[in-house]
């Protein structure tokens, strides 16, 4: 057991991504790879996990009490930081990436490190695309928005489905709604390459450390904190993944 | 060193497959991480804290890893009565139910949940960060005593798990036994806190919580010794054990069965790797070392 107490980071910039999404962007970097997360301590209000967007950046959405304190936060405003945790990508070959919403966060430093080659972002509008300019410059990028503003109109798995030949890809990195993810994995898994897709979940989390067991899936027990939060297609395609997930209180509650 | 020969196991009339216990709280929140850590060796298994109403638990930081240690301010998060269905694939299997409330009333209404599931019942007389419950009523022996005489009504295996933040542990230990317990754990987080120096607060989102992990053992270990002097009824030691060293060890102070808690966070599958050491064919009945450093 190695001293985990959260590091203290000055913030030293803020980015409005979209309407409903900052970067805040710290005064010191971390050792990460692409899709590590960090546990970040909003003092007084609670401890929440969050992908990395950057070695000394993470990128918010605001959602709920602690990622609206998050999004409120002025250059020179303090937070901790515990991590980075988990397991991150490890893609190999040709690389799809696929994002929905603030899901590019985790995938956005894989492009960074130039690890993909086609990029599907998808997004509810064209305004609250995150990353598209950049994602632009590093991936071959095609975009989704349900309502049509820009790009395909209708979600990634349209995009999937009449634009990209799946089987030329050795590894394909997904992050996004659990229902997005969900029809990506049917997708892979119908065309029997479960194994290539790489997804990053979510869980409700306490310790961040495989410890608390608050973000354990079924039916293996995994930690998505510890064992994740990148699995496998084959590794969750029979488990409560598309299907629940549990609460604060340990109660199940459908995705 | 000393090694123990692999035999039945049975501690306060639980049946466990050796001598190593997943305690309580620790990846024990859902049906499928309890297999889990069945599969990965436990004896038997430890539910997280169950109470009478569904619980969040306290806002993060809720644990942080320390030098040594783990500090935890959980809260007791827990889904109250719906965590009966969790437990549906381990019929049969040694799993203890743990249980919380602020009452004797609280503690037998949840026993009744699991009268027909549970292996054996744990109460959580100890915990040190939740207001009303655990330690709060630990401390004291006439409600030890209340609390554990609703439980063993049942008639099932009664466990009661003590908090070593007493002046003196073995009168709760008696007051547990006079209320018809059948084995003591001992014992619970040690009262503890950290402050983060850059943001002058303390780091835990409940301000106070517990340590566990190997800083405890000795504290843990001088318990059970107190209470084997103390007491009549099995001992099951818990706080710090990460070795086949430490489980002799607390064994020779009077224990009957080890529980382990913090050191999954450096091996998930501790139980085996602590088995694999503990045990060989020409090894000693456990019989003959429980409480051997009392002589
Ligand atoms: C994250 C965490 C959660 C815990 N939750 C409970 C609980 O719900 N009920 C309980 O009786 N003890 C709980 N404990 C205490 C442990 O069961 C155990 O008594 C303590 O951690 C000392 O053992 P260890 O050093 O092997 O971890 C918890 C401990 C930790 C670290
Ligand atoms: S958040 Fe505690 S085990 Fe994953």
């Amino acid at each position: 057991m190695r001293d985990g107490m959260p590091v203290v980071v000055t913030v030293r910039e803020v980015i409005d991504e979209t309407p409903t999404v900052k970067t805040l962007r710290f005064d010191s970097e971390f050792a990460i790879r692409p899709g590590h997360f960090c546990m970040v301590w909003v003092p007084g209000i609670d401890e929440v996990p969050m992908g990395f967007s950057s070695p000394g950046s993470i990128t918010v959405q605001k959602v709920g009490e602690a990622t609206a304190a998050l999004t409120s936060l002025t250059p020179g405003d303090r937070i901790g930081i515990r991590g980075p945790f988990g397991n991150g990508f490890t893609p190999n070959g040709r690389v799809l990436a696929i994002a929905g919403g603030v899901g590019v966060v985790p995938l956005y430093p894989l492009a960074v490190n130039g690890s993909v080659d086609t990029f599907i972002l998808g997004a509810r509008t064209g305004t609250e695309l995150v990353f598209a300019r950049e994602l632009s410059d590093l991936t071959d990028l095609k975009i989704a928005t349900d309502d049509g503003t820009a790009g395909y109109h209708g979600f990634v798995t349209g995009v999937m489905d009449s634009e990209i030949d799946l089987l030329s890809y050795d590894t394909i990195c997904v992050c996004g709604p659990e229902m997005m993810m969900k029809g990506i994995l049917d997708r892979l898994s119908d065309a029997g390459i479960a194994d290539r897709g790489q997804f990053s979940l979510h869980r409700y989390m306490k310790c961040g450390v495989g410890v608390c067991g608050s973000c354990t899936i079924d039916p293996e027990g995994l930690c998505v904190c510890r064992d994740g939060p990148v699995f496998t297609g084959d590794q969750i395609i029979n488990s409560e993944f598309g299907t629940y997930a549990r609460d604060a209180s340990g109660q199940r509650k459908r995705v | 060193m000393i090694t123990l020969l692999k035999d039945q196991v049975s501690v306060g009339g639980v049946d466990l497959d050796n001598h190593l216990i997943l305690a309580a709280g620790v990846l024990g929140t859902t049906g499928a991480s309890l297999s889990r850590m069945r599969r990965q060796g436990a004896g038997g298994v430890v539910t997280k804290s169950i109470g009478p109403v569904p619980k969040e638990g306290h806002a993060g930081p809720c644990l942080i890893p320390l030098a040594g240690g783990l500090i935890n301010a959980m809260g007791l998060p827990n889904p109250s009565r719906n965590f009966v269905p969790e437990l549906e694939t381990l019929s049969g299997e040694p799993v203890v139910v743990s249980i919380f409330g602020g009452t004797p009333a609280e503690f037998g209404e949840v026993a009744s949940w699991f009268e027909g599931i549970a292996a054996g019942f744990e109460l959580n007389l100890s915990c040190p960060h939740a207001e009303g419950y655990g330690a709060a009523i630990g401390s004291n022996p006439a409600m030890v005593r209340a609390c554990t005489e609703e439980v063993a009504a049942f008639g099932r295996p009664t466990w009661v798990k003590l908090t070593p933040n007493v002046t003196d542990i073995g009168s709760i230990g008696r007051a547990a036994e006079e209320g018809g317990a059948t084995a003591l754990v001992a014992i619970n987080t040690v009262r503890a806190m950290r402050i983060s120096i850059d943001l002058r607060r303390p780091v835990l989102g409940n301000r106070f919580g517990g340590i566990s992990g190997p800083m405890i053992f000795p504290i843990a270990l001088r318990c059970v010794y107190d209470l084997y002097e103390a007491c009549s009824i099995p001992i099951i030691g818990c706080g710090g054990v990460s070795s086949a060293a430490d489980t002799i060890e607390m064994m020779m102070a009077g224990a009957s069965a080890v529980q382990i808690g913090s050191a999954v966070y450096d091996d998930s599958s501790v139980f085996k790797t602590i088995a694999d050491e503990l045990y060989s064919p020409d090894g000693v009945p456990a019989a003959e070392i429980v409480g051997c450093a009392h002589a």
